[in-house]
C-alpha cells in the first residue's frame, strides 16, 4: 500500500536523487512554515459527489439522476464557491424529489432486504428497533458521522409515525430516509472544530471533518465505514496512522473519481453540458463529441497520472491520449472500435498534436460557436492554468481599426495585430494572443487546417518571452512556465480545503511547491505534500459561539472548549 | 348543474352546488364570481392575483432605430420596435434612461443588468450588491402559489439567471420545455379544474417529515459562524416553501378556469444557441409559463431570452451576435449596423410572443396580461461601446388598472432605478427608496400611473 504514495514521504533520499534528476538541481529542504488556521468550511455538496455518496452508500442500482444547480465559481474553484453558496428554494426542489425517489428505491421490494438490517415484526406498522438498526446505519454514511442522539430519535419517530399512517414500515422509512438525504446535515459538507485535550490544546477538525475532507478530496465521495472507523479511534491524529489511510485511499478505483472531479473543475469542464457548435460550419462537432472531448481530456489525464505516475507537467507534452470513432472524425485519424468505443491512441513525432493545449476539447471549449478565438484560447490558458488574471477588455474601444470587412485581414493573426495599435487594448492582448495565436491551425471545432480565409497560418508565438514556432513549442513552453507549477498547487489547496489561499498561506504555499520542485509533480506527491503538512487541518473556530464536537461514540455531547 | 334557460347568477350556482352536489365537485370560477368591474371576487373584494415577470435579451439595441422620436403615446414605430406593432398597445418603451457606476469599473455586460435588478452598480464580475428585484415583489405577492418564482433559460444554459437573494445565492433556470413541464405540471400538480379532488395522505405526512428535517438541524447552528447561519435560514426558508407547497396540495385548489392543462410532455428541444433554436425553445417555455400563471402555479416569473454577451448564432454565420456588434461596421447609409440589428430584431419577436400569449389569455374581464406587469431591459445601450447609458427597457400590462400603456417614456438622463423603484411600489412592496448613490431613487414614474 505504501508504494502508492510514491515519493510523498518527503526525506527519503532514493526519491529525491530521483526526481532531483528529472527536476533540475535539488535544493535544500527548509523546515515546514506554519499558517495561521482559517474558519472551518460548510460546503454545499456538488453534484458528482452526491451522486458518487450514493453509489458508495446503496450501489449504482439506485437511480439518482438530478441537475445541480450551478454554484459561482469562485477563485478559479467551483469548489471554493460552494463554501459560499446558498439553497434557494429553486436550488432545493429537484434535490427534494430526487431524495423521494432514491428513498423509494432503497426501501422497495428489490432492495429493502440488502439494506434493511433487520425484519419488522409487524410489516404493517412501526417497528422502532428495527428502524433504528437502519437508520443510525444509514445516517451514519451520509451525515459522515454518528448521528446524534436527538437525530436518530427524531429520524426514528418520524419513521414510525409515517409507517403507522401510510400501513407500511419500509414506507415509514422511506419517508424518513428522504428526509435524511435532503437534509442539511446530508447536503452540506460542514466541518467542525475542536480542540484538543490539555491547557497547550490547539484548534483543529475533529475526526470525522478529517476523514471527510480527505474522501471528497480523494474519492469525491463521502468517507467508507473504514475511514469512519478509523476517524472514531482518533486514527489519523498521527501523521503515520494518516499516511497509511491516504496510501489505502490513493490506492483504491475511487481515487480515479476524485481526480476527474478534480480537474473537471479546474478545467471547468462543467461547461462542456451546454457546449455548442456552428451546425453548418462545423458540422462533425455534434453533442456526442463535446461529451466525449470532455471524456478524452479525463481519460488522459486519468492515465498519465494514476496509471503511468506522470508529472502533471508532462499533460502539456504527451503524445498519448484516448480516441473514440466520433472524435477520429474531428481528428482525422482512423479509429477502430475498441472497449466501450475508447482505445489507446498515440500521436506521432511529427504529428502538431500533443498534451492537453490541442486537444478537441480545450480547443473548442475556449472558441467562438463559429470560429476559433486566440484571445479566448491565450485567455483561459492565463487564467485556468496558470492563475493568472487577464483584466477584461475596456468597455469603450474604439473598433474602427479593425472593423470587418477588410480585405487585408483575413487570419485572425492580422485582425489581432490590429489591436497592438490600440494602447488600451495592446495590454492585455499582449498577454492572450502570443499564446493563442500558436493554435490557430485548430479551427472552432479543434479540426486541424493550414490556412485561414486562404491564407497560410502562421502558428508562431512566446510565453514570457520564450518563443516557439508551433504548437509543440507553445506545449513545452506551458510546461516549463514556472506557473504552472505555481497554479497547480494553488488550485489543489484551494480544492482540498473549500477556500481561498490567503496572503497567510504563502509560505506554506511556496514550501509545498519548493519541495515538489525536487520530487516532481506527481500527483500523490502533490496531493500527499498537502495532505501532510502540519497545517493542513489546522482550523480557527472564527466567529462561532461553540464549538459542539461530535465525540467519539457519537453522542453529540460537547467536549470541545468554547472560545 | 345550471339547467334550462335561466340567466345563471353566482347564488344560484353555489346554491345548487350544495344542494346537491358531492363535496368532491369543483367549484367552477366563472366570470359571474367576480365583482361588477370583473377586476375582484365578488365574494372577497379581493383583488385579482396580480403577476409580475421580467424579460431579459442581451447586447442592447441601436437608438438610431430604437429610439421613438416622439414620446408619449401615438410614436412612430421604429424600424427596430416594428415587431412590436401587434403589441404595441399593451407596452411601454423607455429611453434615456441611465446606470451610473459610481467610479466603479463599466463590467462589460454585467454591470448595467445588475444595477437595474439590484438597484446598485455591483463592483466586481464575483458581486452582487444586494437581491433581485423579482425576488421582493415575490415575497410580496408570491404567497398561494406553488412555486414563489419561476426562472427561465430560452438558451438552454442553467447558469443564465437574473434573479438571485445575493451574489452565491441564485435562484436556477430551468433550461428545457421538459424539464418546466415535468416540474409545474408533472406528479405533484393538482389540477384546480379536476372534478374531484381527494387529498393525498403522503402529502401530509411528506411535510411533517420536513418540519422534523428542520427541527434536527437546529442543532447545527450552534456550530456555525454568522455567514454559515445565514446559509443555513436560507437552507430553512426553502424547505418552508416546500412545506407551504405541500400544505397547499392539502386543500382543494382555486378554480382556475383559463387554466389549460398541458395535454402531453413537450418535446425536449437539443441544446444549441442557433436563434431558431432558442427561439423554438423560448416559445415553447413561454407556452408553458402562460399556462402555469393561469394555473395559479406561480405568480412571479424571469425570462432570459439570451444571455448578457450574447452568443446567438445565426446558422452559417462565423460571429455571433456579441461578435457582430463589434466586428461589424456601423452602416454609414443605413445608420446602424445590420447583422447586429437583425439579432435585435428576432429578439424583439420573441419578446412581442410572450405579450401576445399573456394578452390572448382570458382571466376575468380581460387578459392574463392585464393582471400582469412585464418588465425587460437589456444590459446595455449600444452593444460595441457597452454604454450603459441609455439603457433600453419596457414594461407590458395594466396591473389591474394601476399602469398606463402605449406610452414612450423619455427618462431624460435619469436613473434606470426609478422604473424598479416605481413597479416595487406598484406591487406594495415596503421600499422607501431604492438603489445607491446615483441610483438611489424614492421617486416613481407618474407618467405611467393611473
Amino acid at each position: 500500500m505504501m508504494a502508492a504514495l510514491g515519493g510523498l514521504l518527503f526525506g527519503c533520499a532514493a526519491d529525491k536523487a530521483k526526481v532531483g534528476a528529472a527536476a533540475g538541481p535539488a535544493r535544500t529542504a527548509v523546515a515546514e512554515p506554519a499558517v495561521p488556521p482559517a474558519a472551518p468550511t460548510m460546503r454545499l455538496m456538488t453534484q458528482s459527489q452526491y451522486a458518487n455518496t450514493i453509489a458508495d452508500i446503496f450501489g449504482t442500482d439506485i437511480v439518482a439522476k438530478v441537475r445541480f444547480a450551478p454554484v459561482n465559481r469562485t477563485s478559479g474553484l467551483v469548489a471554493i464557491g460552494a463554501a459560499k453558496a446558498g439553497l434557494t428554494p429553486g436550488v432545493l426542489d429537484p434535490l427534494d424529489a430526487t431524495a423521494r425517489s432514491m428513498a423509494r428505491q432503497i426501501l422497495d421490494t428489490r432492495h429493502r432486504d440488502i439494506f434493511v438490517p433487520c425484519r419488522p415484526v409487524d410489516a404493517a406498522t412501526r417497528d422502532d428497533a428495527c428502524a433504528t438498526a437502519f437508520l443510525a446505519g444509514a445516517g451514519r454514511r451520509l451525515y459522515r458521522r454518528p448521528m446524534t442522539q436527538a437525530e436518530l430519535a427524531g429520524a426514528v419517530g418520524q419513521a414510525g409515525q409515517a409507517a403507522e399512517r401510510s400501513g407500511d414500515f419500509y414506507a415509514g422509512l422511506a419517508f424518513s430516509l428522504g428526509g435524511m438525504l435532503v437534509s442539511p446535515q446530508f447536503l452540506f459538507i460542514t466541518e467542525t472544530a475542536e480542540r484538543s485535550p490539555g491547557p497547550t490544546g490547539v484548534w483543529g477538525l475533529d475526526g470525522y471533518s478529517k476523514a471527510s475532507r480527505l474522501s471528497f478530496l480523494l474519492w469525491d465521495s463521502a468517507p467508507d465505514e473504514d475511514l469512519l472507523k478509523t476517524a472514531e479511534r482518533g486514527g489519523l491524529e498521527s501523521p503515520a496512522a494518516l499516511r497509511r489511510q491516504v496510501s489505502r485511499m490513493m490506492a483504491s478505483p475511487r481515487f480515479e473519481r476524485g481526480l476527474r472531479a478534480f480537474f473537471s473543475d479546474y478545467l471547468d469542464l462543467e461547461s462542456f453540458d451546454t457546449l455548442s457548435k456552428d451546425g453548418e460550419i462545423y458540422p462533425a462537432f455534434s453533442i456526442k463529441v463535446a461529451q466525449e472531448a470532455r471524456e478524452q481530456v479525463l481519460r488522459t489525464v486519468v492515465d498519465h497520472l494514476i496509471v503511468r505516475k506522470g508529472d502533471y507537467r508532462d499533460l502539456f507534452t504527451t503524445k498519448h491520449t484516448f480516441m473514440s470513432s466520433d472524435l477520429g472524425v474531428i481528428y482525422n485519424v482512423p479509429v477502430n472500435r475498441g472497449s466501450q468505443g475508447w482505445q489507446p491512441y498515440d500521436f506521432g513525432a511529427d504529428d502538431p498534436r500533443g498534451g492537453l493545449l490541442t486537444s478537441v476539447a480545450f480547443l473548442a471549449q475556449h472558441s467562438h460557436p463559429g470560429r476559433s478565438s486566440p484571445t479566448r484560447r491565450g485567455r483561459a490558458m492565463r487564467e485556468i492554468l496558470l492563475c493568472q488574471n487577464v483584466p477584461d477588455p475596456p468597455p469603450d474601444v474604439d473598433f474602427s481599426t479593425f472593423e470587418e470587412p477588410s480585405a487585408k485581414m483575413m487570419t485572425a493573426r492580422e485582425r489581432l495585430s490590429a489591436h497592438a495599435t490600440v494602447p488600451t487594448c495592446r495590454g492585455c492582448h499582449a498577454l492572450t494572443d502570443p499564446m493563442g495565436l500558436a493554435l490557430e491551425n485548430f479551427d472552432g471545432a479543434g479540426q486541424w487546417r493550414k490556412a485561414e480565409h486562404g491564407m497560410s497560418i502562421d502558428p508562431s508565438g512566446s510565453l514570457n518571452k520564450v518563443a516557439f514556432k508551433d504548437p509543440a513549442g507553445l506545449g513545452r513552453a506551458v510546461r516549463d512556465e514556472p506557473a504552472l507549477r505555481t497554479c497547480i498547487v494553488n488550485r489543489l489547496y484551494g480544492y482540498s480545503t473549500g477556500r481561498a489561499p490567503t496572503p497567510g498561506d504563502a509560505p506554506l504555499l511556496k514550501y509545498l511547491q519548493s519541495e515538489l520542485d525536487r520530487r516532481g509533480y506527481r500527483i500523490e506527491d502533490m496531493l500527499g505534500s498537502i495532505i501532510l503538512s502540519r497545517s493542513y487541518f489546522a482550523v480557527a473556530p472564527a466567529d462561532r459561539p461553540a464549538v459542539v464536537a461530535i465525540n467519539s461514540r457519537g453522542t453529540g455531547n460537547s467536549h470541545a472548549a468554547r472560545n | 348543474m345550471l339547467l334550462g334557460t335561466e340567466k345563471p347568477n353566482r347564488r344560484r350556482v353555489l346554491r345548487g352546488i350544495f344542494n346537491g352536489a358531492a363535496v368532491a365537485v369543483t367549484l367552477p370560477f366563472l366570470d359571474i364570481f367576480l365583482d361588477g368591474n370583473g377586476t375582484a371576487m365578488a365574494a372577497t373584494g379581493k383583488p385579482l392575483p396580480m403577476r409580475f415577470g421580467t424579460w431579459f435579451w442581451g447586447l442592447g439595441v441601436d437608438n438610431n432605430i430604437f429610439v421613438p422620436k416622439t414620446t408619449g403615446a401615438d410614436y412612430v414605430l421604429p424600424k427596430q420596435l416594428e415587431a412590436l406593432a401587434a403589441v404595441r398597445q399593451h407596452l411601454n418603451v423607455y429611453t434615456n434612461f441611465n446606470v451610473f457606476n459610481d467610479g466603479r469599473p463599466n463590467l462589460c455586460h454585467y454591470s448595467g443588468w445588475v444595477a437595474l435588478r439590484c438597484g446598485s452598480a455591483p463592483t466586481s464580475r464575483a458581486s452582487k450588491p444586494g437581491q433581485s428585484l423579482d425576488c421582493a415583489v415575490s415575497d410580496r405577492i408570491g404567497g398561494g402559489s406553488r412555486f414563489s418564482v419561476l426562472n427561465i433559460a430560452a438558451t438552454g444554459k442553467p447558469r443564465d439567471s437574473m434573479s438571485f437573494r445575493d451574489a452565491d445565492s441564485m435562484n436556477p433556470a430551468e433550461i428545457s420545455p421538459l424539464e418546466l413541464y415535468q416540474k409545474v405540471f408533472g406528479t405533484d400538480f393538482v389540477d384546480p379544474n379536476s372534478a374531484t379532488f381527494t387529498p393525498d395522505p403522503k402529502v401530509m405526512i411528506r411535510k411533517s417529515v420536513l418540519s422534523g428535517v428542520t427541527e434536527q438541524s437546529k442543532a447545527l447552528e450552534q456550530t456555525l459562524g454568522a455567514a454559515d447561519r445565514a446559509r443555513l435560514d436560507q437552507y430553512y426558508t426553502s424547505v418552508r416553501e416546500l412545506e407551504n407547497r405541500l400544505a397547499m396540495q392539502l386543500e382543494r385548489p382555486p378554480a382556475a378556469p383559463n387554466c389549460r392543462v398541458p395535454g402531453k410532455p413537450p418535446k425536449d428541444i437539443p441544446i444549441g444557441l442557433d436563434v431558431e433554436r432558442v427561439a423554438e425553445r423560448h416559445k415553447a417555455m413561454v407556452d408553458l409559463m402562460v399556462m402555469a400563471l393561469s394555473c395559479n402555479q406561480t405568480k412571479v416569473f424571469n425570462m432570459v431570452y439570451s444571455d448578457s454577451g450574447s452568443s446567438l448564432t445565426r446558422n452559417g454565420q462565423e460571429k455571433t451576435h456579441h461578435g457582430y456588434t463589434h466586428e461589424e461596421a456601423m452602416d454609414s447609409a443605413l445608420g446602424y449596423q445590420p447583422n447586429a440589428s437583425w439579432f435585435v430584431g428576432r429578439a424583439m419577436e420573441s419578446w412581442a410572443y410572450l405579450i401576445k400569449a399573456m394578452a390572448d389569455t382570458p382571466e376575468g374581464d380581460g387578459s392574463l396580461l392585464d393582471h400582469s406587469l412585464l418588465y425587460a431591459h437589456s444590459d446595455c445601450n449600444l452593444a460595441k461601446t457597452h454604454s450603459v447609458a441609455g439603457i433600453p427597457m419596457f414594461t407590458a400590462g395594466k396591473l389591474n388598472g394601476r399602469v398606463k400603456t402605449g406610452l414612450h417614456v423619455d427618462g431624460k438622463g435619469e436613473a434606470g432605478t426609478r422604473l424598479g423603484y416605481t413597479l416595487q411600489r406598484l406591487y406594495d412592496v415596503p421600499v422607501a427608496s431604492w438603489g445607491t448613490q446615483s441610483m438611489e431613487t424614492s421617486r416613481e414614474l407618474g407618467e405611467i400611473l393611473t
